[in-house]
């Protein structure tokens, strides 16, 4: 559904996302993972339109997107959510989430019975009416999926929606995500929680100084010695298995 | 919706009655000033209050419909009704072309105030130079009294067309409320980014708002040109008129529908208040504009409309606690 080919993408010196190539299947839920300042959002942000790739290609339902503006992408069925909320805070939520639902739907009453019917698939029943600003932040990050969600996206980008969140959010948030994919729609998530990682996620990506290093289920990403090294230093690894080995010696 | 609605025709319906029941010249001509700057207010209000674009030059607008409804007029002897489209047209031309050239190239906040500032002061020196315009002599519009000349014996004619300009200006808004395009106008005040990433063209969008916006001031300039049959530069593209334009619906209440007709009245009260009190010194009345604008967005960002509203809900909140 989605095959990014060979994007690089730099910042003066700075190579932010080196010659990355991956691929997200339709309808699967699939996980971006890596250290802070591995490139992800920069990633995120080069497939959605927000920024050109130097070089490289993003195909999207087979058609080359790199370089077209965010609107565009997203009118052809690729929504984003972002690691920094960004609410329209001066509406309530159930304008907010109707913004997204006006892409596909011109009329007014149309587009805000859909924010609700949105609103409560996400949880947000209650807060419909609440303004966009007074919400907390598990709310805001509710909210920005939901938005993202009003548009029926096919491809769903959601950048760090668990961050910050208690373990129970975190549970309900992850139902919520499991639920839109049994809708049909394709996920490709950053997160740093691994506990909704192992458990929602097929797949695992794993970013680590702009540079794709690791690829396979959680379990298998767990066990491969250069992520370990690239969330714990050189040679972490290594010591790691030093000192299980020096265990069973003795 | 519909309370709405109500509001705007019970308003219209009692502003009706105005030039019937109020004797005094001075106060029917104090009301139908009102209404002119609340039709200025609430052209600036599309762009500014709802798209949250601040404009410093919606004089560039006003003069052009302005201008280009009396130069028909005067030169090429069209018939004022047939130039008041004209005009609207003209305006609103002008923004989209001011529109065009900050939008594309991402001019936001204070850029933007500049160069629609400074346009609009280009466009004082152009009518200053070229012959069409009558120079800084100004142009006048001869006088021929008679409906079918846009031009009104009594002034009771005047009172009804500003009237009617201003539901105009009204329902539009009020459709802007309740449409997609007024949805993503506002999405695109908020943050735009996040407007993008859901889809919303920010550039048609804003496009869209600033020609509606610059083609309402161009009605305006029309009416006022024959209203006072006269016009030169200074009046046309002069700074006054992009002041007054901003700052009743600052007063009023920003992105609403009934703040700059609030903010007119407002505004014009006190300003009435302060001939009374100090004379007619030159410049106090801008001086006391100054003083007002800073007053009001320090201590009531959300206008005399929006306090009205909190104040309101806070009251009956408070009922329903006892």
């Amino acid at each position: 559904m989605l095959e990014v080919e060979g994007v690089s993408k730099n910042f003066g010196g700075l190579r932010a996302v080196a010659d990355v190539t991956m691929r997200v299947e339709e309808g699967s839920i699939t996980a971006l993972i890596g250290p802070n300042g591995a490139g992800k959002t920069t990633l995120f942000a080069t497939i959605s339109g927000f920024l050109r790739p130097d070089t490289g290609r993003v195909r999207f339902l087979g058609r080359d997107i790199a370089g077209l503006s965010p609107e565009r992408i997203c009118r052809l069925g690729l929504a984003r959510t972002f690691q920094i909320v960004q609410p329209f805070a001066g509406l309530s939520v159930r304008e907010n989430i109707a913004v997204g639902a006006h892409l596909h739907r011109p009329g007014r009453t149309e587009a805000l019975a859909h924010a609700e019917l949105i609103g409560r698939q996400i949880g947000m029943g209650r807060m419909l009416d609440q303004p966009a600003g007074a919400l907390t932040i598990a709310g805001r990050k509710r909210l920005e999926l939901a938005r993202a969600l009003a548009t029926d996206p096919k491809l769903l980008l959601l950048d760090e929606v668990m961050a910050g969140l208690n373990p129970t959010e975190i549970e309900e948030i992850v139902a919520v995500v499991r639920r839109i994919r049994l809708a049909g729609v394709t996920i490709l998530l950053i997160e740093h929680v691994m506990q909704a990682v192992v458990s929602l996620a097929e797949t695992t990506w794993v970013l680590s100084d702009g540079v794709l290093i690791a690829r396979g289920s959680p379990a298998e990403i767990a066990a491969d010695p250069k992520v370990v090294e690239a969330y714990l230093g050189r040679g972490a690894a290594a010591r790691l298995a030093g000192r299980e080995g020096g265990a069973a010696h003795a | 919706m519909r309370r709405q609605l109500l509001a705007i025709v019970a308003f219209l319906a009692a502003m009706a009655l105005v030039p019937h029941l109020v004797d005094s010249e001075f106060w029917r001509n104090w009301v139908m000033m009102a209404l002119f700057y609340a039709l200025l207010g609430q052209a600036w209000n599309i762009l500014g209050g709802y798209g949250g674009q601040f404009s410093f030059g919606h004089a560039a607008f006003f003069g052009t419909g302005a201008y280009c409804s009396a130069i028909l007029h005067v030169h090429y002897g069209v018939n004022p009704w047939i130039a008041l489209p004209a005009a609207g047209m003209a305006a609103g031309l002008v923004g989209a072309f001011i529109g065009f050239l900050s939008f594309r190239y991402g001019l936001r906040g204070s850029y933007f105030a500049l160069v629609t500032l400074a346009f609009a002061e280009v466009l004082r020196i152009l009518a200053n130079t070229v012959p069409i315009t009558g120079k800084g002599v100004g142009l006048l519009i001869p006088l021929e009294p008679g409906a079918a000349n846009m031009q009104f014996a009594d002034r009771t004619g005047y009172f009804y067309l500003i009237l009617a300009f201003v539901g105009l200006a009204l329902l539009l808004t009020l459709w802007l409320e309740h449409s997609r395009f007024g949805a993503r106008l506002v999405a695109v005040r908020e943050n735009e980014d996040a407007a993008r990433a859901l889809g919303v063209d920010v550039f048609r969008t804003k496009l869209a708002a600033i020609t509606l916006s610059g083609a309402l001031a161009g009605l305006g300039g029309s009416y006022y040109a024959q209203l006072f049959l006269y016009l030169d530069p200074g009046i046309a593209y002069g700074p006054a008129i992009s002041v007054e334009a901003l700052l009743v619906p600052i007063v009023g209440g920003m992105g609403t529908l009934f703040g700059p007709l609030l903010g007119s009245f407002a505004l014009h009260g006190v300003s009435e208040l302060a001939k009374l009190a100090f004379g007619e010194a030159p410049g106090l009345d801008l001086a006391l504009y100054g003083v007002l604008l800073v007053l009001m967005v320090m201590f009531m960002p959300n206008g005399l409309f929006g306090m009205g509203r909190t104040t309101l809900a806070r009251l009956l909140g408070g009922r329903r606690d006892a």
